[in-house]
């Protein structure tokens, strides 16, 4: 179980640095490049070291809530949808106030994020119970309806009088009370990475001591029991879809009031998908995630290093990115299952 | 007839921690029935995989018909004419009875032919069977019927029976008797694993028993009495249940008119349940399988919800309250199915106590699980009922059925319930544990706790309740006191033989 993680990870830097190679960069120059450099490079780590906490947070969180779903056999797909609602309604009730400069800006907005992306996680929730319908391609397909939201609201109802036409929000870095700033100079540390710590810690109690945590794993494990136990069904779906939406949402918001700044129609990057990779990656338990998500970040950040010094395309990236959860669930199959050769099956 | 068919020799199987079969011999002669007797635990299935070829001996011979037999996996165990009936059906619901047997042949001839062999067969050994039906229609005993088709259709010479007898009617035994009878005179041996000593003493010619992996003894079963039987086994005399005189107080479980669709394609719907349970009384329900005992269970734990007014508990309405609602009133239960529905297979012991004692037992403070105190009731329940574990942390799938067993039933037991409805208490457990079990429930009873045994075990339903109904198709017939009650009348208020006609047998 601990094992192949670590195997997953050395797999994919061998089949990755083949990959490299084939495209004719050097193999172990480009694995160095991603794992090494962004933190002990003598010329980048002091650029590329706060980035993997200010990459890691929102993978964390985000993962953190999926896990606990995953855990009950609700696969919430959708976490992108519902990060990127949560930026939206985060940034939609700052600016609401803005000029403000009262302290309590920015804990409503972390509300307001927080709440769009559980609203945005009920809809596949009630349908779901309502009517039975699949939760991942609801949850999925609601990430393009954000996606295009986002696209509209950028240009349209949130966006920057001041802007001079340009698409996009105002610059939360430019407003004090709503910025999500560092909290430690030039260690990436914001409000996200402390939610994403609290988010661990809140998890690891909730499924290893508390009752409801009980449930959500008996429902996962045999459904059947659980209902026997008393667990109603639809109490589970509701409550992981809405902490796994609350958490993206959160997520979501403390990405555009700090990091990224503004709201704009390519803000999110991807942490909704890439977390449910870290989510596996870490087991589902949140110490594992904590780990799997730095690893992550790592990546991302060591990534966009390659991209820059060693000329490696942007999908490469990806790819090698994608590796990992291939090689991890396919260590998982061979640590349940044998391969035999050249026998057939008895019927 | 009297020639040795399947000898073995000295076999032996160790398994990490444990020797599950330690030098047996013995020799199953043509055309004889041989059974085959042992605790939980003691080795049968070990020894049957090995011959059925699921499992490789560590040492020890096989010979069948005088040669070396050795099979390396099923195929050539059936190749050779070994054939079994397992204990669990292996068929597909929404194949018909024909492609069943189709599926586990070698070679399936054509549709057409397969078709009038499964009649023939069928017609010849009094099992009839329609081979266009589709299984998931059949009852439990028709299903029985495919299997054992399916095997007599490779013409076997030993045919390997696990407990075959659990999921029928007395009528319905007595025709597999008759037809397992037949089977034998005409040459094939039978090798009949169960539980149940009358019927081995009635059926079988030659019993070999077995405890911790070792032939303990040989006896011919129907010069000894089941108890003799029993204690070979056990290795030790043990307590008979004692029924207990006891003071019937007021009504504690009221159920009026209970009627409920069918949970799925394949399930049974309830129809018009009445009756009344009184505190210090148990009230046994037979009926074959499938016939309403899963949805009555489901209905009186919870798991389903009725009108509230349909299920009264001491004149209080319960029933539109969910299980842990009921289980905090003294409502209790315990499924049949051990695995996935009474127990979750892959969380600890200690999880699974924490499954239904949370709430009464108090495991629980805000929310939170104390786990110390859990671990201090799944040990308690451990003890209390010698479940062999290596310890409360033990994964439920690890441990074997009949131990497992008694830890669900052990679980609710020990929360001191006002009401148990359990569902096949004993089922796949050991004689002494099983009277363990029976003993636990009737002390329960005469506690002044009201009970409703389910159980397609009719001993048992004798031994411990004061009541007895029977499931037929979702209805229940008339209760009536056990005492005075005939095999023969339990028979007809299950239903009879199911569309089974004894004529066919003398044919």
């Amino acid at each position: 179980m601990v094992l192949s993680p670590v195997i997953a990870v050395f797999l994919t830097m061998i089949v990755g640095g083949m990959m490299f190679a084939i495209l004719g960069k050097p193999p172990l120059e480009a694995i160095k490049v991603i794992f090494w450099d962004p933190l002990f490079n003598d010329q980048f780590a002091s650029y590329s070291r706060p980035q993997l906490l200010v990459k890691a947070g929102p993978l964390i969180l985000i993962a953190i809530g999926l896990s606990i779903g995953f855990k009950a056999g609700i696969w919430n797909i959708g976490a992108e949808g519902q990060y990127i609602m949560g930026a939206i309604c985060g940034a939609g009730a700052g600016l609401a106030l803005y000029p403000s400069e009262s302290f309590l800006i920015f804990p409503a907005m972390a509300l307001a994020g927080g709440l769009g992306g559980w609203a945005w996680a009920m809809v596949p929730a009630v349908l779901k119970t309502r009517f039975g319908t699949n939760e991942i391609l609801v949850s999925l397909m609601l990430t393009y309806v954000a996606q295009s939201i986002l696209i509209s609201v950028s240009s349209g109802l949130l966006r920057n009088p001041e802007g001079m036409g340009f698409p996009g929000s105002r610059n939360f870095k430019q407003w004090d009370a709503a910025f999500n700033a560092e909290l430690i100079a030039n260690t990436g540390l914001h409000w996200g990475v402390v939610a994403a710590l609290i988010a661990v810690i809140g998890a690891y109690m909730l499924m290893s001591r508390h009752i409801m945590g009980f449930n959500i794993r008996l429902t996962g494990e045999a459904p059947r029991a659980a209902r026997f136990a008393g667990v109603k069904p639809a109490r589970v779906v509701f409550f992981c879809l809405g902490i796994a939406g609350l958490l993206a949402g959160a997520a979501g918001l403390f990405e555009v009031s700090g990091p990224a700044g503004q709201l704009t129609g390519s803000f999110n990057a991807g942490y909704g998908f890439t977390a449910i990779i870290v989510a596996f990656l870490g087991r589902l338990h949140p110490v594992g995630i904590l780990l799997a998500g730095l690893l992550m970040a790592l990546t991302y950040i060591g990534g966009e290093l390659a991209q820059l010094m060693l000329n490696l395309p942007g999908a490469a990236i990806q790819l090698f990115q994608g590796m990992m959860l291939f090689f991890l669930l396919a260590a998982d199959v061979f640590t349940n299952f044998r391969l035999r050769f050249g026998k057939k099956g008895v019927a | 007839m009297n020639d040795v068919l399947l000898g073995l020799e000295g076999l032996t199987k160790a398994y990490p921690g444990v020797v599950a079969n330690d030098d047996v011999s013995f020799d199953i002669r043509e055309g004889e029935i041989h059974a085959l007797l042992g605790e939980n635990g003691a080795g049968k299935s070990t020894l049957v995989k090995m011959i059925y070829g699921l499992v490789k001996p560590d040492s020890g011979t096989m010979t069948l018909r005088g040669a070396a037999f050795e099979p390396a996996e099923p195929r050539a165990a059936r190749a050779a004419g070994v054939a079994m009936v397992f204990q669990h059906f292996s068929l597909f619901d929404a194949l018909s009875v024909a492609e069943n047997v189709a599926l586990g042949m070698e070679n399936p001839p054509k549709p057409r032919d397969l078709a009038r062999q499964i009649r023939e067969v069928s017609e010849t050994y009094g099992l009839p069977l329609d081979p266009g039906r589709t299984v998931g229609t059949l009852s439990a005993g028709e299903r029985q019927r495919v299997e054992i088709i399916r095997c007599l259709l490779q013409d076997p010479k030993l045919l390997i029976m696990d407990e075959p007898t659990s999921v029928l009617t007395p009528q319905e035994v007595e025709i597999l008797f008759e037809t397992l009878r037949k089977l034998a005179s005409e040459g094939t041996a039978i090798l009949y694993i169960s539980h149940k000593l009358e019927e081995i003493r009635s059926l079988c010619d030659h019993a070999t028993i077995l405890r911790l992996g070792k032939k303990v003894a040989t006896c011919t079963p129907a010069e000894a009495s089941a108890r003799e039987l029993a204690e070979m086994m056990v290795g030790a005399s043990f307590e008979t249940p004692q029924k207990a005189a006891r003071q019937l107080g007021e009504v504690m479980l009221d159920v009026r008119g209970l009627s409920l669709p069918a949970p799925g394609a394949f399930g049974t719907p309830l129809r018009e349940i009445s009756f009344q349970v009184r505190a210090g009384e148990i009230l046994g329900l037979g009926g074959v399988a499938g016939n309403g005992q899963d949805e009555l269970l489901a209905a009186l734990s919870g798991e389903r919800l009725s009108g509230a007014d349909v299920i009264r508990l001491r004149d209080r309405p319960i029933g539109n309250m969910g299980p842990t609602e009921r289980r905090a009133l003294g409502v209790l239960s315990g499924p049949e199915e051990r695995l996935g529905h009474a127990a979750a297979p892959d969380m600890s012991l200690i999880e699974n106590a924490v499954l239904t004692g949370a709430g009464r037992m108090g495991l629980l403070s805000g929310g939170f699980i104390n786990w110390p105190k859990s671990k201090g009731f799944a040990e308690d329940v451990i003890r209390t009922f010698d479940v062999r574990t290596p310890g409360s942390g033990t994964a439920a799938r690890a441990l074997s059925g009949g131990n497992l067993q008694k830890f669900v039933i052990g679980r609710e037991v020990l929360q001191s319930p006002e009401v148990l409805i359990v569902n096949q208490p004993t089922w796949g457990v050991d004689a002494a544990a099983a009277a363990a079990i029976r003993q636990a429930l009737l002390n329960l009873a005469a506690n002044g706790a009201a009970l409703v045994v389910i159980s397609q075990d009719l001993d048992e339903l004798m031994e411990v309740s004061d009541r007895f109904g029977a499931l037929n198709e979702g209805r229940l017939s008339d209760l009536r006191p056990v005492d005075g009650l005939t095999v023969e009348e339990i028979g007809l208020m299950m239903g009879g033989a199911h569309d089974m006609e004894v004529a066919h047998v003398d044919a």
